[in-house]
């Protein structure tokens, strides 16, 4: 029975991970690359850290698996929010469908600071 | 270890091995600084799941200490290019004639 689930948990893990890959392959700008490849991978590396955790079946092995998780949940948001960044910065042309740009001007180089909306206060 | 759990393991295998070249590929086609370092990214992350694989293949549990210590290794990786590609852009609004994007980084 535990065999079966983590045959089902190596086979979703690494399904995530080949999904991260054809996101990555497929979309069309560089934020929706970002995009695809932290959600997928973040999840697919967790699937099989549950996968390995389950199918070894000892208490190292499960502690050093939720510390491997708790370390992709912690730091894929802030490794996508920084590369997100760069984007942005650098001007790599979107896609034409993304009209919207609430950071538009906002942005203060000279001081390297983000300003808050003008409406920031209501 | 029964016969399916094996045959999840192989196709697992296949998966990881069609993610990292479908990665590379983007790698290497680019077109820009911010696309490759999403690759490089999701490469790291390509080569734990596989180190992942390779512990609950053999049941060496060094190779989930290796995967622990990838994740760390390509999250500094990705924060410092992720900080690279912003001096670079900072660099370019300096510059009175930047050079085309795709060489942004000459």
């Amino acid at each position: 029975m535990i065999e079966l689930a983590v045959a089902l948990l190596v086979l979703g893990g690494a399904g995530f991970a080949l999904v991260a890959a054809i996101g990555i392959w497929r979309l069309p700008d560089a934020m929706m690359r970002m995009h695809a490849s932290s959600k997928a991978g973040t999840l697919g590396g967790s699937l099989l850290f549950i996968a390995v955790a389950l199918g070894l079946g000892d208490l190292s092995t499960g502690v050093r698996a939720i510390a491997g998780i708790a370390f992709l949940l912690l730091t894929a948001p802030v490794a996508s929010h920084l590369i997100g960044r760069a984007t942005y910065l650098l001007d790599v042309p979107r896609h034409p469908s993304q009209t919207r740009d609430d950071l538009a001007g906002r942005y203060d180089l000279a001081a390297r600071i983000c300003r808050p909306p003008e409406d920031a206060g209501r | 270890m029964s016969a399916v759990l094996a045959a999840a393991v192989v196709i697992g295998w296949a998966m990881l091995g069609l993610a990292f070249a479908i990665g590379l590929a983007r790698l290497v086609r680019g077109p820009h600084l911010p696309d490759r370092i999403v690759a490089l990214d999701m490469l790291a992350l390509v080569g734990i799941c596989a180190a992942l694989l390779q512990a609950l293949d053999t049941g060496a549990t060094a190779f989930l200490d290796l995967a622990l210590v990838m994740a760390l290794v390509s999250f500094l990786s990705t924060v410092a290019f992720a900080r690279y590609v912003e001096w670079v852009a900072f660099r370019r609004r300096a510059q009175a004639d930047p050079p085309p994007l795709e060489h942004a980084d000459d």
